[in-house]
C-alpha cells in the first residue's frame, strides 16, 4: 500500500518540469537545448522539402495527419509482407500474412498496439525496427501534434492558424521523443535489458537440456513503447517477461516513462490557456474586468503548476485514477477463492499470471496505468485478474479519459468537459461557456457525436463477436469470462489500448479485421471531430466573465466532471458490464 | 482547380518526405546508436546478462528455467516450460514433462479466475508438489509456487517458496539445510530502496550455487 502511494507521490513531482518542458516545445518557446535541435529539425525540414512556418487551418491540419499516417502504413505494409528478407533476420522469420500485416499496421499507426503476432516468432529485428519503433515515435507524435494543435484552438491566439502538422510531428520527435527514449533506453540496458543485433542464444542448461532465450534491440524498442504510450512488446507476453523488464527499477522507469507525457499533456494545455489569459488582461487595461482578473494571477501553487483550468482537469482524471487504482489493488489482494477452496494459500494474493518481483501491488498499479494512459503494455497477463480486478482496466478503457495516451485523453476529457458545462448549463438556465466560448449547438452535436462514437464501437463489434461463429470462435474461457474477453478486446481497439485478455484466439480473420475497424475508427473519427469542435471554437469572439458564469477552474468543477463521466459511463456500459466481470465476481465469491 | 491539384501534390511530396526521413532517423539511426552505445558502455548488460561457468553459458540472469531434479529448487510453472526443451529419439523437441516443444514462445495459459481448467491445473501441481516434499503441510504452500507467472519466464519464486523446498533439497543434494539457507540468502534481492517491490529469490542462481557445492558444476 505504501509503496504504491510513494509511487504515486514521485509522479506527482517529476511530471512538472517534463510538463514545463513540454509546454516551451507545444508553444514554441525558446528552450535550453534549442541551438543544438534548430539545426537538426531544419535539416529534416530541408530533406524533407517541408514548409514548416506556414500555418494551417484545422482542416487542414487533419488532412496532412491522415494523409502522412496513410503514407506512413503503406510504407510499413509493404516491410512487414516482405521482411522474410535476409536483413537484419537472423532468426529467419517468415512473412506476416495479408490479414495480421493489415491489423498490425493499423494497430501500430493508430497508437494501439494491440499486437495478434508474437514478436519473438512473429517479427524479424528488420520489422521490429523499421515498422515497430518507426511507427512508435510517429504515432506518438500524431497524437501529441493533434492535442497540440486542439489546445492552440482552444486558446484562441488566432482565428483560423492551429499551427503546422509536419512542424510538431518533427519537434515532438526530435526534442521530446528521442532525446527521453535515448536516456531512458541506457538505464533499460543497464538494469540488463538486451539491445543487440544477434540471433536467439541458445544454452545448455544444468539438467543436460537446452533452453532458448529471446534476445534482439529490445531496450530501443522497450523505451519509445512507454515513453509513445504504444505498448506493444518485442516479446509476447510483453513487460511482464524478464528480458522486456527484469527488476523493479526497469518496472518503475517503464511505469513513469508512459505516465509521463500524457499527465505533461495537461500541464502544457493549462499553461497554454493560461497564457491566453494574461493576454487579455494585458490588452484590456483599466476597468472592473481587467482588475478581478488580475488578481487571480497570484494564484495557488498548483495553479500556477498546473494551470487553473489544467489543474481541475488534472484533479478529475486523478480522481477517477485513484479510485480504480484502489478497487483493482483491493480486488487483487483477496485472492482467488476457487484457487483457496482447493486449499491454496492466497495470502500473497492473487498471484496466477503475475510475477514475483512486482507481486500484487505493483502489478495493480501497472495494470490500472497501462489502461488508464492507454498504453497497454502489461506487466501481468490481465486475462487471468480477478474479475473485479480485470474490470477496471476494462472500465478505463471505456472511460478513455483518465489521462489518456499521447494527447488523446485530455481531448476526450475536454468533450466531458463540454458536456459537464452544458448539463450545468441547463440546471442554472444559462448558455454554457468554456474558456470563454459560448458553447452552442454545432460544438454539442459534435461532442456528443465523438463521445457516443466509443461506445458504439466497442458495443457493435462486441455484439457481432458472440453473435457469429468466427466471433465465438476466439473464446477460449468458459462462462462469464469469455464475455469479458470479447469486451475487452473491443475496448482496447477502440481506445487504442492494445492490451488484451490474450487468451482470446485473435489471429484469425474476423479478429483481424474487426479489430482493425474499431482502431481506424476509434483513432481517425475522433481526431477529426474534435479538431472540428476546435476549428469551430476557434471563431468565436470570447465572452465576459460575469457574476453567473460556471467557473471550471475550480475543485468543484472536477467533481462535476467525475461524476458526469461516471454516469456516462454507468449508462452505456453497465449492462454488458454486469453480464462479464460482474457476474463472474459473483458465481466466485457465492 | 488547378491550383488545388498543386496543393494536393505538395501535400504528398511533405508526406512522403517526412515519412522517409522519420523512417531512417527512428527506425535505424536511433536503435543503432542504441545498439553502439550500449555495446561500448555495458556490453555485459546489452547481451543480456548471460551467466557463465568454466566457459560454459548456463542461462540469464533474468531468465528462469524448469528444474525437474529433487536436488534443484524447483521454479513455478510455466505454460512455456521456460523454453526449456530435450531433443528426442525421433528427432522432435520436447519439453522437460514430455509434451512437444512450441518453438520460443512467452505467457500464461490465460485461465480466467473462474476457469475449472486453472483449480485443475493447481491441483494436480499441489498433489505432486506434497507427494515430492511429504513434510509439507498443504495449506502451508506459497501461492507464488503453484501459479504460473504472466511471461512464463519469472526467474524468481518468493523466499517462502524457497524456504519449503529445502528438506527435500537437503535430502536429495545430501547438502545441509543451514548451508542451503545459507545459499538462498545469498541469492535473495530486497525490495528496491526496502520499498518497492517484493523480495525475490533467483532459481537459477541458487542451483548454479548448489551444483557448485555438490561438485557436479
Amino acid at each position: 500500500m505504501f509503496q504504491i502511494i510513494l509511487t504515486i507521490i514521485i509522479y506527482l513531482i517529476i511530471v512538472i518540469p517534463v510538463g514545463i518542458y513540454v509546454y516551451h516545445i507545444a508553444a514554441g518557446k525558446r528552450t535550453f537545448a534549442d541551438p543544438v535541435f534548430d539545426r537538426v529539425d531544419g535539416v529534416i525540414y530541408k530533406l524533407g522539402g517541408i514548409d514548416a512556418e506556414k500555418g494551417m487551418s484545422w482542416k487542414k491540419y487533419a488532412a496532412s495527419l491522415i494523409g502522412t499516417n496513410a503514407v506512413m502504413m503503406l510504407l510499413g505494409y509493404i516491410v512487414l509482407r516482405i521482411q522474410s528478407i535476409p536483413l537484419l533476420n537472423p532468426n529467419g522469420i517468415g512473412g506476416m500474412e495479408p490479414s495480421l500485416s493489415f491489423n498490425t499496421i493499423i494497430s501500430f499507426m493508430t497508437n494501439t498496439n494491440l499486437q495478434h503476432y508474437s514478436g519473438e516468432s512473429g517479427l524479424s529485428y528488420l520489422s521490429q525496427m523499421l515498422v515497430i519503433i518507426f511507427m512508435m515515435f510517429v504515432s506518438a507524435a500524431s497524437g501529441y501534434a493533434a492535442c497540440i494543435a486542439f489546445i492552440r484552438g482552444l486558446a484562441g491566439k488566432s482565428k483560423d492558424n492551429v499551427g503546422n502538422f509536419y512542424a510538431d510531428l518533427v519537434r515532438i520527435t526530435t526534442r521530446v521523443l528521442i532525446p527521453f527514449s535515448i536516456v531512458g533506453g541506457l538505464l533499460l540496458v543497464w538494469q540488463g535489458v538486451p539491445q543487440n543485433f544477434s540471433e536467439n542464444i541458445v544454452v545448455n542448461t544444468l539438467e543436460g537440456a537446452k533452453q532458448v532465450i529471446a534476445t534482439g534491440p529490445v531496450a530501443a524498442l522497450e523505451i519509445i513503447k512507454h515513453l509513445g504510450t504504444n505498448g506493444g512488446g518485442f516479446i509476447g507476453a510483453n513487460s511482464a517477461t524478464p528480458i522486456e523488464n527484469p527488476t523493479m527499477l526497469t518496472n518503475l522507469i517503464e511505469l513513469y516513462s508512459m505516465m509521463l507525457l500524457p499527465g505533461a499533456c495537461v500541464i502544457t494545455f493549462g499553461k497554454m490557456v493560461r497564457d491566453r489569459k494574461r493576454d487579455t488582461v494585458t490588452n484590456t487595461e483599466g476597468g472592473e474586468q481587467s482588475l478581478v482578473s488580475a488578481k487571480d494571477y497570484h494564484p495557488a501553487l498548483t495553479a500556477s503548476i498546473y494551470g487553473r483550468e489544467g489543474r481541475s482537469i488534472f484533479a478529475a482524471m486523478g480522481i477517477i485514477f485513484i479510485i480504480g487504482l484502489s478497487v483493482c489493488f483491493w480486488a487483487e489482494s483477496q485472492g482467488n477463492p476457487a484457487l483457496a477452496e482447493i486449499g491454496l494459500s492466497q495470502s500473497m494474493g492473487s498471484m496466477e499470471g503475475k510475477e514475483v518481483r512486482f507481486g500484487v501491488a505493483q502489478s495493480a498499479m501497472f495494470t490500472t496505468t497501462t489502461t488508464s494512459f492507454t498504453t497497454g503494455t502489461v506487466n501481468n497477463m490481465h486475462d487471468t485478474l480477478t474479475p473485479l480486478g480485470g474490470m477496471i482496466p476494462m472500465l478505463h478503457m471505456m472511460l478513455n479519459v483518465v489521462f489518456g495516451g499521447k494527447g488523446v485523453g485530455l481531448m476526450n476529457m475536454i468533450m466531458y468537459a463540454i458536456l459537464a458545462v452544458f448539463i450545468c448549463g441547463l440546471m442554472i438556465g444559462r448558455t454554457p461557456e468554456y474558456l470563454g466560448k459560448k458553447i452552442e449547438g454545432r460544438e454539442m452535436k459534435l461532442a456528443a457525436l465523438c463521445i457516443i462514437i466509443h461506445p458504439l464501437l466497442i458495443l457493435t463489434f462486441s455484439a457481432i463477436a458472440v453473435g457469429s461463429q468466427a466471433g465465438l470462435a476466439g473464446i477460449t474461457n468458459p462462462g462469464f469470462h469469455g464475455l469479458s474477453q470479447v469486451l475487452y478486446e473491443y475496448a482496447s481497439s477502440a481506445a487504442n489500448n492494445g492490451s488484451g485478455f490474450e487468451g482470446l484466439a485473435d489471429n484469425t480473420l474476423f479478429w483481424n479485421v474487426t479489430t482493425g475497424l474499431a482502431m481506424f475508427f476509434g483513432r481517425y473519427l475522433s481526431i477529426v471531430i474534435q479538431l472540428a469542435i476546435a476549428g469551430s471554437l476557434m471563431k468565436k469572439r470570447f465572452v465576459n466573465e460575469s457574476s453567473g458564469t460556471l467557473h471550471t477552474d475550480n475543485m468543484s468543477f472536477a467533481v462535476i466532471l467525475v461524476f458526469v463521466v461516471y454516469i456516462f459511463a454507468a449508462l452505456t456500459f453497465f449492462p454488458v458490464l454486469s453480464l462479464g466481470p460482474v457476474a463472474e465476481h459473483l458465481t466466485l465469491w457465492s | 482547380m488547378k491550383e488545388s491539384g498543386k496543393n494536393f501534390w505538395h501535400g504528398v511530396r511533405q508526406a512522403v518526405g517526412v515519412t522517409l526521413i522519420l523512417m531512417l532517423i527512428c527506425g535505424v539511426l536511433y536503435p543503432c546508436l542504441m545498439t553502439g552505445l550500449s555495446a561500448m558502455i555495458m556490453p555485459n548488460h546489452a547481451k543480456g546478462d548471460l551467466i557463465t561457468v568454466d566457459g560454459k553459458t548456463l542461462g540469464s540472469e533474468h531468465v528462469g528455467q524448469e528444474f525437474t531434479e529433487d536436488y534443484y529448487m524447483w521454479s513455478r510453472p510455466s505454460a512455456y516450460h521456460y523454453n526449456v526443451y530435450t531433443e528426442g529419439e525421433d528427432g522432435k523437441l520436447y519439453y522437460p514433462d514430455g509434451t512437444e516443444f512450441a518453438g520460443l514462445s512467452s505467457g500464461s495459459d490465460n485461465y480466467g479466475p473462474s476457469n475449472p481448467a486453472l483449480t485443475e491445473r493447481v491441483e494436480a501441481d499441489m498433489e505432486k508438489f506434497l507427494e515430492k516434499n511429504p513434510d509439507v503441510k498443504r495449506e502451508d504452500i506459497p501461492t507464488d509456487l503453484m501459479t504460473a507467472s504472466g511471461s512464463g519466464l519469472d526467474p524468481h519464486i518468493s523466499p517462502e517458496a524457497a524456504e519449503i523446498q529445502i528438506p527435500r533439497i537437503s535430502k536429495a543434494s545430501g547438502l545441509s539445510e543451514a548451508e542451503l539457507r545459507n545459499i538462498v540468502e545469498e541469492n535473495t534481492d530486497g525490495k528496491l530502496l526496502g520499498i518497492f517491490g517484493e523480495e525475490t529469490v533467483n532459481v537459477l542462481e541458487v542451483n548454479i550455487a548448489i551444483a557448485k557445492s555438490m561438485g557436479i558444476l
